[in-house]
C-alpha cells in the first residue's frame, strides 16, 4: 500500500486492519501472558480465581483495542474535550457518592459495571492536552499566558483525585501532563518554576494528606519505622526478591508468595512474585518486554503526521511507562507503596481496560498516521 | 510532505531526550533489582527461610523411674485430650452442645472454649477437656460425623502406679514455674513437665532426654503447610531406684494410721531399700495441676503429708543416741567398758534433778547393761564425764548432724550441738545440764530418720563408712572406707544392742525376732515433746488420755541379722508413745520382711 493510498481521508475497514501494528499486539500479548502465568502460580496452580477472568478480559480488551483503532483519529480529536468533561463529572460524582475501597473513594458503582473515574481521567487528560497543544501555534507554546489553560486542565482532575485521596494517580496525572508539556515545546524555564512551586507547596500538601498517606511516605523514608505494619509489605517484597536470586526459585516454587508473606501477590506485588520465581533474569526480561512496548509507542508517535497524534501517542506511552516505573520502583522499595498496578500483568479489570483502551487510541494514531488533523474540528488540517 | 514546522522538530528532539530518560530509569530499576537479587541475595534468602521454616520442639519421652526389680514407679501413660478446631467446626457453640449430650461439659468449660476459639486463629485447636476415659474416647469417635472439628489427641502424662506409697521418693512433676525458666527452649514448651521434688527433681536432667525437632513450613499466618524434616530427639534415661517396692509397700501399710517414718538401708551397699513417710500424698494430680481445695488440704494437714519426714523430719534421737555416748567414752579412753554407775532413779546436778525413766532406778550397771536397759542415769554420768564436744564429734562420724548425701532434694542436716555452737547461735555459755540431757539424746540434739538408719548401718557394718543412696547412679562407698573405730569398742556396743532385743531384761525383748538366723539387734528411744511435770510423772497417765500432739515420739534403730548384719533400720512414730511399744514392733516386722525377701532370693538378685 503506497503512502498516497493511506493518506486518503477514508480507508475501508480491511485497509485499516492491514495498517494495524500486529507486532505491538503480539508484544502486548506476551506481556499479558506473563501475567497469566503469574496469576496461575499465585493461585497455587489453579486457573481460578484469577487466570481465566484475566484472560477473558484481555481478549475483550484486545477486541476493544482493534475496534477503537478502526475509529478515525479525527473523531477522537473532535470529542477530546467531551471525554475530558465526562471524566471530570465522574470524578466529582465519585468524590461524593463513590464506594469506599482500600480506604479511598475510588469506585463508582454504575450497577452494570464499576468504573474507576481516576483511570478514565488519565486518558481523558492526555486527549484534552493533545487537542489543546495541537491547536496552538509554535510561537504561542513558548509564551506564558497560553499555558494557563492546559495548566488548569491538569490541575482540576489532579486536585479531584488527590481529594479521593489517590496519591499515585495524582502523581501520574501530573507526570504525564509534564511529558506532554515537555514534548509540545514548553520552555524549560516554566518547568523550573513549576518544580520550585511544587517544592514550596509541599508543606501545605503534607497538611492536606491523610494519615495513611503520611504513613506511606514516612515508612518509605524509614522502612524500619514500622516493620510489622506498613513497612512489612516492602520488607517482605525485598526478601522475596533477594530470595529469588539470579535465576529464581522456579515456577510455583516461590515461598514468600505462596506462603502469603507477600501481600497482594496477584495485583500490586506481582512483579515481586515473578522475580522470586524467575529471578533477576525473569524480572529484567519483563522489563525488556515493557521497553519494547515503549519503543513501539515512540515509533508510532514519531511517525504520526499530526501534532495531535504525536502528543496522544507519546502521552499514552508515557502513562504506560509510568505505571511500569512506579510499580517496580514501589516493590523494590524505591518509592512509597502507592497502589499502582503493573500494566497488563497485575490482576484487575479496570487498569487493563484503561490500558488497552489507551493502546486502542495509540493504534488509531498509527492506523491514521498520515491523516491530516485540522487545527480545530472542521477547520484546516495542520501537522 | 514535511511542512517543516518547528513543533515537529521540537517534538522529535524532546521525545529523544525523554526516551533517553526512560532508558536511564529502566536501567536504574535493573541496577536496583541486581542489588536486591544478586548482591544481597544471601541475606534475603536467609530471611526468606526464616520466614518460612518454623522449628517445632518435640518434647522427649521422660525417663521412667523403676524400683530395683524393674517395676515402674513413675511412668508415662497415654492420656487423651479432646480438642476442637474452630476452622473445621464452623459453629463451635453448636458442636459443643452436641458434645455436652455425649459427655459431661460444664458451663464454665463451654464458656472458656468459646472464648479461646474467638481469640486464637481459627486453625489452632482449643483443648476442651483432658484425661478422657477410654469410654469417652470411644463415644466421641463413634459420633465423629456429628462433631465437626472435634479431635481426640493422644498425649503422655506422668503416672505413679503406687500413688502415695513412694511419693516422697519419686516426688512429682508439674508445669514449669517462672523461677525455673531458663534459656532452654524445651523448658518453655507448654507440654513440658519439670521435676519438682524427689528423684524427679534430683535426676531431672537425666530423665528429660534431648528434645527432638520438627521443621515445618508455615505461612504468614502461622498455619503449618507441611513437615520438612523431623528429628525424634533422645528419650530420657530410665532410672533404677534402690527401692524394693514390695518392701516399701509393706512398710507403709505397717504404719497403719500412725504418722511417722522409716528408712531401711542395705548395710553392704548403702542401698536404701525403703524410705517411708506417712501420711503421704498422691503425686499424680500435680501433673495436671492441683485445685485450690486439694492444695489447701495438703498444706493444712497437721501430719504434714508434703513433708518427707524420713529426710526432713528432725527429732531428738532419745535413747537411740546412747550408743554414741558409749562409743565416745570408749574411743576417747576416758572410760573403760567396765565403768560402773549406780542408778538410784535420778541424778542431782547443782539445783536440778535429772530423772531416770525407771522410777525406782536400775541399781548398779556396767556399760553393756546400761544399753540393754537404757538406763538414763548411767548416760547422764558418762556424758558429764566426756563432755558435749567429744560426743558431737563421735556422732558426726556416724552421719549425724549433717546431710547424709542421699540423692534426694530437701534433706535436713539435724543438729549435733557443741559448746561453740551454743555460744555462736544462742549467745549463751554451755551448761553442764545441757551436756547431761545430750547423754540421753535430748536437749538440742536433732536427727532425721535417714541419719538414724545410717548410724545403725555403720554400727552394724562394724564401722564401715556406709553411704546411703537411692539410685545406682550414685557410687557405693569404697569397701575399705571406715569411720575409724576399734572393733572391740563397736563389739561392746553391738552386744548391748543385742541384749536390748534378745535378752529378757532388754527394753525391746517383746519386739524381738525369734526366728533363728533372723534375729535383730536394736535400741529403743522415747522422746518427750515437752517438759514433764513431777505431778504427771507420778500420775502415769495412759497414752490414750494424752492429746495426740503431746504424746511422746517412739523411736527404734536396729539391724539384722544380728551376727552378720545386712539391713539397718530406723523407725520414728510421731506421738506414738514409747519406742519399745510403738516403734520396735514396726521395725521388727519390716526387718523380718526384708530378710524374708532376701532369703527368698528377691533382694539378692541384681
Amino acid at each position: 500500500m503506497s503512502v498516497r493510498d493511506v493518506k486518503r481521508d477514508c480507508m475501508t475497514i480491511p485497509e485499516k486492519l492491514g495498517q494495524v501494528s500486529w507486532g505491538l499486539i503480539l508484544v502486548l500479548g506476551l506481556v499479558a501472558s506473563v501475567g497469566f502465568a503469574m496469576q496461575y502460580s499465585a493461585a497455587n496452580g489453579n486457573w481460578q480465581p484469577w487466570t481465566l477472568p484475566q484472560m477473558a478480559r484481555f481478549g475483550v480488551g484486545i477486541a476493544a483495542l482493534i475496534a477503537i483503532a478502526m475509529v478515525d483519529v479525527r473523531f477522537w480529536h473532535r470529542h477530546a474535550y467531551l471525554v475530558y468533561a465526562v471524566a471530570i463529572v465522574l470524578l466529582v460524582i465519585v468524590d461524593f457518592f463513590g464506594t469506599v475501597g482500600m480506604g479511598a473513594q475510588r469506585w463508582l458503582d454504575l450497577y452494570v459495571i464499576q468504573v474507576q473515574p481516576s483511570e478514565v481521567a488519565k486518558i481523558a487528560l492526555i486527549l484534552a492536552l493533545a487537542r489543546h497543544f495541537h491547536a496552538l501555534q509554535a510561537e504561542d507554546v513558548v509564551r506564558f499566558w497560553p499555558l494557563l489553560v492546559p495548566a488548569g486542565l491538569v490541575l482540576l482532575p489532579a486536585a479531584l483525585v488527590m481529594k479521593q485521596p489517590d496519591l499515585g494517580t495524582a502523581a501520574m496525572l501530573l507526570a504525564s501532563a509534564g511529558v506532554i508539556f515537555f514534548v509540545a515545546g514548553v520552555r524549560l524555564r516554566w518547568f523550573a518554576i513549576a518544580i520550585v512551586l511544587v517544592l514550596a507547596s509541599l508543606p501545605l500538601g503534607w497538611k492536606m494528606m491523610h494519615d495513611y498517606q503520611h504513613d506511606r511516605i514516612l515508612t518509605y523514608l524509614d522502612p524500619e519505622r514500622d516493620p510489622l505494619g506498613t513497612g512489612y509489605h516492602i520488607l517482605q517484597s525485598k526478601i522475596a526478591l533477594g530470595a529469588g536470586g539470579l535465576f529464581g526459585k522456579g515456577f510455583m516454587e516461590g515461598t514468600q508468595s505462596h506462603l502469603s508473606f507477600l501481600p497482594e501477590r496477584q495485583t500490586d506485588f506481582i512483579f515481586t512474585m515473578l522475580a522470586e520465581e524467575f529471578g533477576l533474569v525473569g524480572g529484567v526480561g519483563l522489563m525488556l518486554l515493557y521497553g519494547l512496548v515503549v519503543a513501539f509507542g515512540y515509533a508510532i508517535s514519531l511517525r504520526s503526521a499530526s501534532q495531535f497524534g504525536r502528543l496522544l501517542g507519546l502521552g499514552l506511552t508515557s502513562v504506560f511507562f509510568l505505571y511500569v516505573l512506579i510499580n517496580i520502583a514501589m516493590v523494590t522499595g524505591l518509592v512509597p507503596v502507592v497502589g499502582v498496578p503493573l500494566p497488563l500483568v497485575s490482576y484487575g479489570g479496570t487498569s487493563m481496560m484503561t490500558l488497552l483502551f489507551g493502546f486502542g487510541l495509540m493504534m488509531s494514531v498509527h492506523v491514521h498516521r498520515d491523516v491530516p488533523v485540522p487545527r480545530r474540528p472542521g477547520g484546516h488540517a495542520t501537522n | 510532505m514535511n511542512r517543516g514546522t518547528g513543533r515537529s522538530k521540537t517534538f522529535a528532539r524532546r521525545a529523544a531526550i525523554l526516551g533517553g530518560g526512560k532508558v536511564l530509569l529502566l536501567t536504574g530499576l535493573g541496577v536496583r533489582l541486581h542489588d536486591l537479587q544478586v548482591k544481597n541475595a544471601d541475606r534475603y534468602a536467609l530471611l526468606a527461610e526464616e520466614n518460612r521454616i518454623n522449628l517445632r520442639l518435640l518434647v522427649p519421652r521422660r525417663g521412667h523411674l523403676l524400683d530395683r526389680f524393674g517395676i515402674g514407679v513413675a511412668i508415662n501413660q497415654q492420656n487423651y485430650r479432646l480438642l476442637i478446631t474452630p476452622e473445621h467446626s464452623g459453629d463451635v457453640d453448636a458442636t459443643l452442645s452436641e458434645l455436652a449430650a455425649l459427655l459431661e461439659l460444664d458451663a464454665e468449660t463451654k464458656a472458656r472454649v468459646l472464648r479461646e476459639a474467638h481469640r486464637a486463629q481459627s486453625f489452632l485447636p482449643v483443648t476442651v477437656r483432658e484425661n478422657l476415659t477410654w469410654d469417652e474416647v470411644a463415644l466421641v469417635e463413634v459420633n465423629a460425623p456429628d462433631l465437626p472439628g472435634v479431635t481426640v489427641e493422644a498425649g503422655r502424662s506422668r503416672f505413679y502406679p503406687f500413688h502415695d506409697l513412694a511419693a516422697n521418693i519419686t516426688g512429682y512433676v508439674a508445669a514449669v514455674s517462672e523461677a525455673e525458666l531458663t534459656d532452654d527452649p524445651l523448658v518453655r514448651h507448654p507440654d513440658f513437665r519439670i521435676g519438682k521434688s524427689g528423684v524427679e527433681k534430683s535426676y531431672d536432667t537425666q530423665l528429660r532426654g534431648e528434645p527432638g525437632t520438627s521443621q515445618v513450613e508455615v505461612n504468614a499466618y502461622g498455619r503449618v503447610i507441611r513437615e520438612l524434616a523431623r528429628d525424634e530427639g533422645r528419650p530420657g534415661d530410665d532410672i533404677e531406684l534402690t527401692i524394693d517396692m514390695g518392701l516399701q509397700e509393706m512398710a507403709v501399710r505397717r504404719f497403719g494410721t500412725e504418722s511417722g517414718s522409716t528408712a531401711v538401708i542395705d548395710v553392704k551397699t548403702g542401698d536404701v531399700l525403703a524410705l517411708v513417710t506417712v501420711p503421704s500424698y498422691d503425686p499424680e494430680p500435680f501433673t495436671r495441676g492441683l485445685t485450690r481445695q486439694e492444695w489447701k488440704a495438703l498444706v493444712e494437714d497437721p501430719r504434714g503429708p508434703l513433708n518427707d519426714k524420713s529426710i526432713a523430719g528432725q527429732y531428738p534421737p532419745g535413747s537411740t543416741f546412747k550408743m554414741m555416748v558409749a562409743l565416745t567414752a570408749l574411743d576417747s579412753g576416758i572410760l573403760g567398758p567396765g565403768h560402773g554407775v549406780f542408778c538410784p532413779g535420778q541424778m542431782v546436778l547443782g539445783n536440778r534433778t535429772f530423772h531416770c525413766w525407771k522410777k525406782g532406778g536400775h541399781g548398779s550397771l556396767t556399760m553393756v547393761n546400761a544399753l540393754q536397759q537404757s538406763c538414763d542415769v548411767y548416760f547422764y554420768d558418762v556424758a558429764r564425764r566426756v563432755g558435749v564436744d567429744r560426743i558431737a564429734a563421735m556422732s558426726q562420724r556416724f552421719g549425724l548432724g549433717a546431710v547424709t548425701g542421699l540423692d534426694l532434694p530437701g534433706e535436713k542436716p539435724g543438729l549435733t550441738p557443741t559448746s561453740a555452737w551454743k555460744e555462736a547461735v544462742k549467745g549463751e555459755k554451755w551448761q553442764h545440764g545441757d551436756t547431761v540431757v545430750i547423754g540421753i539424746g535430748q536437749g538440742y540434739m536433732l536427727t532425721t530418720p535417714i541419719q538414724l538408719a545410717l548410724m545403725a548401718a555403720r554400727i552394724g557394718s562394724n564401722g564401715h563408712a556406709v553411704s546411703p543412696r537411692l539410685t545406682r547412679l550414685k557410687p557405693e562407698a569404697p569397701p575399705d572406707a571406715m569411720i575409724g573405730l576399734k572393733p572391740e569398742h563397736l563389739a561392746l556396743v553391738r552386744e548391748g544392742m543385742n541384749l536390748v532385743t534378745n535378752s529378757e531384761r532388754g527394753t525391746a525383748y517383746r519386739a524381738r525376732i525369734a526366728e533363728p538366723g533372723f534375729e535383730m539387734a536394736g535400741k529403743t528411744g522415747t522422746v518427750q515433746v515437752r517438759r514433764i511435770t513431777n505431778a504427771e510423772r507420778d500420775a502415769k497417765r495412759k497414752l490414750e488420755d494424752i492429746p495426740w500432739a503431746q504424746r511422746d515420739h517412739g523411736l527404734f534403730v536396729a539391724y539384722a541379722p544380728v551376727h552378720d548384719p545386712r539391713y539397718a533400720i530406723a523407725v520414728v512414730v510421731e506421738h506414738g508413745g514409747s519406742g519399745s511399744k510403738a516403734a520396735a514392733p514396726i521395725a521388727r516386722d519390716i526387718l523380718y520382711e526384708a530378710q524374708r525377701r532376701h532369703s527368698a532370693g528377691l533382694l539378692a538378685r541384681s
